[in-house]
């Protein structure tokens, strides 16, 4: 049991502080709603001693203040805890594309899953204005170093056909040496591997 | 770099004729400082549409070389690094209208009509509506279920602003007489200093974010 006001608040900050930078734990939500209530237990505390007080009670601001101030505190950490996870799902869009993997996409909850469709959905639209033809924002993410690269294909993905028309088979274990701007998704998402 | 593929084009705004080589220049210009500044500078949409126009040619007339050629791997190499510059700039851009949304915003909502927007009209749609999401995230997952008395979203005060005090490098473009560093307070007088073109400076952003915006200074 909390023994002050706010510790609970503290534990959802120092989780995020203690996850590496690009990890995401899973959506605390037992703590959040643990945060929340307290929140309306201060506040309920609050609204009795405010009717005390107008009706003649003395002593009890010093009260109403502490409580307050606890209840800002609570609130100020809550909105960092969810905004901060907001910005590691927001750069996971640009490290993993729509698709999220699997085990990402457990540690978020229903209404951050909507945030990251919608932001994808806007990011969408914005890049699809650029210019006359739109342009991809999340390729050519690396100043290029040369025109072609040697990949080794990690899965079986079958028959792909490249940018001037000739297909190329890609099996597990197979190595192409193929234009770096084609292949940069496919290393992104694990399907292949630069051999350097 | 690009010898047979440069061709005359007109900056709308000015008519001033710009050689493919030009435009790039610039847009380096623009990508560097936009990298190196604390805030958002002006977009230069002008000069990325101009120049994703010239790429689309270059690749154009690519695919109608022999294959084969030599000069291909070349030009396709400088395609690659052109797009690299314009796709890092926009980005840039991005995460800096994600990072200061709100403080975006309300400057573009409050300039006066004579001062140009930075934000261009699609960065514009794009800002609105990631602060909405935003918004509305918070909103619905934890400001609906507190008190009624903390139900605020006092944007104002919580949206993080840029760091205008932050130390920047610069190189002096053309030369600037009386640029004034430091304001007088008690302890210390005005300090005015000369630029002189070619010298290289660091100093704090904010007194020379002017400078960036004609011109005269470039981040490096």
């Amino acid at each position: 049991m909390a023994k002050m006001f706010g510790e609970k608040a503290l534990e959802l900050i120092r989780e995020l502080h203690r996850s590496s930078e690009g990890t995401l734990p899973p959506y605390n939500d037992d703590t959040l709603r643990q945060v929340l209530e307290e929140m309306r237990a201060l506040y309920e505390e609050n609204q009795k001693d405010v009717g005390a007080t107008v009706a003649g009670e003395q002593g009890l601001f010093a009260g109403v203040q502490f409580r307050h101030a606890s209840l800002e505190r609570n609130k100020r950490c809550l909105l960092a805890y969810l905004y901060n996870r907001i910005q590691r799902i927001r750069t996971m869009r640009w490290e993993f594309g729509i698709a999220l993997p699997k085990d990402i996409k457990e540690n978020l909850s229903e209404q951050e899953v909507l945030w990251f469709n919608k932001y994808s959905k806007g990011l969408g639209d914005y890049m699809k204005s650029i210019g006359d033809a739109g342009l991809d924002l999340t390729q050519d993410m690396q100043p290029p170093k040369s025109l072609y690269i040697e990949v080794r294909c990690l899965v079986d993905v079958g028959e792909f056909e490249t940018e001037d028309g000739t297909i190329i088979l890609l099996k597990k274990n197979s190595q192409h040496f193929l234009r770096r701007s084609q292949c940069e998704h496919l290393i992104r998402q694990g399907i292949m591997e630069h051999i350097v | 770099m690009a010898d047979e593929n440069e061709h005359e084009e007109y900056d709308s705004d000015e008519e001033v004729e710009m050689t493919a080589a030009d435009v790039l220049l610039k847009l380096e210009e623009a990508w560097l400082n936009e990298k190196f500044a604390p805030e958002l500078l002006e977009s230069k949409s002008d000069l990325v549409e101009c120049m994703l126009e010239q790429i689309q040619q270059m690749e154009e007339n690519l695919t109608r070389c022999k294959k084969g050629d030599f000069r291909i791997i070349i030009h396709r190499m400088e395609l690659d690094r052109i797009k690299y510059i314009i796709t890092s700039y926009l980005r840039i851009r991005l995460s800096k209208i994600e990072k200061f949304v709100h403080h975006n915003l309300e400057k573009e909502l409050n300039r006066e009509d004579s001062e140009s927007s930075k934000l261009s009209n699609e960065e514009f749609v794009y800002a609105k509506q990631y602060a909405d999401n935003l918004e509305s995230h918070l909103k619905s997952v934890a400001i609906k279920h507190m008190p009624p008395n903390l139900q605020n979203f006092d944007k104002d005060k919580t949206a993080p602003r840029p760091n205008l005090e932050s130390y920047i490098f610069l190189k002096v473009t053309e030369d600037q007489e009386g640029v004034m560093v430091e304001e007088e307070t008690d302890e210390h007088e005005n300090e005015i200093i000369n630029l002189e073109k070619g010298a290289q400076h660091i100093m704090r952003y904010k007194p020379i974010s002017k400078l960036v915006e004609n011109g005269s200074v470039s981040l490096i």
